[in-house]
Formats: structure tokens, C-alpha cells, sequence
């Protein structure tokens, strides 16, 4: 299970789960000190690994706005 | 969201230049058992590394292709990042190490039954490696046939 950033790059690579994430390199998970924000952005990612309908590769976009960075 | 229109141009066209290496067909393992019983490790790029260990070397031609483990009773404050690239922006990696190395979370929620279990140690590496030849002939197989040998289930890639 992967987090990413670029989804060019994602497409390219394909990993067999990847989480596009809204935030600028350096900030995979959000804001600085935002545990809440983080938190959910972590689970969004292991839902995938729940999920028994994917196949690979699999690419899912984090479904929240990102928080002003 | 991060763009590559964002990124320098020597950037830019590294990322366009760059062999990306697509396994195919893609390594598939589907889960045998819940999540909840699942042992998870994590894998980080941002180079960090504990007092007591050596920095990713800098200077290193290629990019160092060493790895470090992370015992999980690390205090993740106490990690000191030494990731080589100058392309991001790394005051968020100073003032919280968790966006880089999530440990403090994934120890929440191994209280909270969400995982099964947090593996006893976790790999960090340096993501700016432009010649991965040693990394993935060599230290990639390795920790991975490591955390293969620790039972892990789950390993979650952390990037920068």
C-alpha cells in the first residue's frame, strides 16, 4: 500500500494499491501537527486493504479537500 | 495537490527522463485475514534516521541506497530527517515527523484494534536515489525478505 503524489507518475509505476493524496511533497499526510487530518488520510489508505473488490493496479483519490497548504 | 507543473524544470525533466520501472503484471496478495489481525510495517523515504545512527550520506553518487530500521518504540520527534533533495519543502517534516513516518498513529490504531499488531521495526530509506540499480537488486530484496521473516502482513509506503 502506497501513498502518491504525482498520479502521472502513479499511472506510470502502478503500484498494486495507491492512495492519491491532495498535499504538496513533503506533507504526504496533510498539515504539520493536524493528528484528526492525518488519522484520516492513514485510513482512508487501510480500507483499501479491506476492500476485496480491487484489482490491481489500483488507484483511489483521497476524498478530502486539502487543508490550505 | 501536488503537480508536476510545480516542480522545477531540472525536475521536470528528470520525472519525464526517468525509467519508471511498472512490474507486470502487478504483485497482487489479497488479505487472508482482518485487517485486525494483521501485523503492519511501515516504509519510509524521507531518510530519517534515529540519534544513535548514521545520516543518509548526501554525496553519495547514485544516492545512497542504504536503509535504516526504526525500532517502533522510537519517539518520533526524536528522528532527525536527512532526505538530499532540495525539490520539496521540508519544514513539515521538522515540525512533525508523523507526515513522514506516521508511527504515533499506526500506534493509536493498534490500541485501537484497528491493526493487529505494529511489527517491532520499520524501514526508512531516501527517496532521491537516481540510480536505483543497488537499491533494488540489493536493499530493497533485503528488507523486504526481513519483514517477510517478522510476519509482517501489511506494509504501508510513506513518500516525500
Amino acid at each position: 500500500m502506497v501513498l502518491q503524489f504525482l498520479k502521472d507518475v502513479a499511472i506510470k509505476v502502478g503500484p498494486p494499491r495507491g492512495l492519491l493524496v491532495p498535499f504538496p511533497h513533503g506533507f504526504a499526510l496533510g498539515k504539520p501537527s493536524d493528528a484528526a487530518g492525518q488519522s484520516r488520510v492513514l485510513s482512508q489508505a487501510l480500507s483499501l486493504l479491506e476492500r476485496k473488490d480491487l484489482t490491481p493496479p489500483h488507484l483511489s483519490v483521497y476524498q478530502e479537500e486539502a487543508p490550505g497548504l | 495537490m501536488a503537480e508536476t507543473s510545480e516542480l522545477s524544470l531540472s525536475v521536470r525533466l528528470f520525472l519525464k527522463a526517468y525509467p519508471w520501472r511498472k512490474i507486470k503484471p502487478t504483485p497482487w496478495t489479497q488479505l487472508q485475514k482482518p485487517l485486525s489481525e494483521c501485523k503492519l510495517a511501515l516504509a519510509s523515504s524521507a531518510g530519517f534516521v534515529c540519534p544513535d545512527q548514521e545520516p543518509f550520506d548526501d554525496h553519495f553518487k547514485g544516492g545512497d541506497p542504504s536503509y535504516r530500521w526504526i525500532p517502533t518504540g522510537t519517539d518520533v520527534s526524536s528522528l532527525i530527517e536527512t532526505h538530499r533533495s532540495q525539490s520539496f519543502d521540508h519544514s513539515g517534516l521538522e515540525q512533525d515527523a508523523n507526515l513522514g513516518f506516521p508511527l504515533d498513529h499506526f500506534r493509536s490504531f493498534e490500541i485501537e484494534g484497528r491493526i493487529g499488531a505494529l511489527n517491532h521495526r520499520h524501514v526508512s530509506f531516501m527517496g532521491s536515489i537516481t540510480a536505483p540499480g543497488r537499491f533494488t537488486a540489493k536493499s530493497a530484496p533485503e528488507f523486504s525478505q526481513a519483514l517477510v521473516d517478522d510476519g509482517v502482513d501489511v506494509v504501508l509506503l510513506v513518500p516525500v
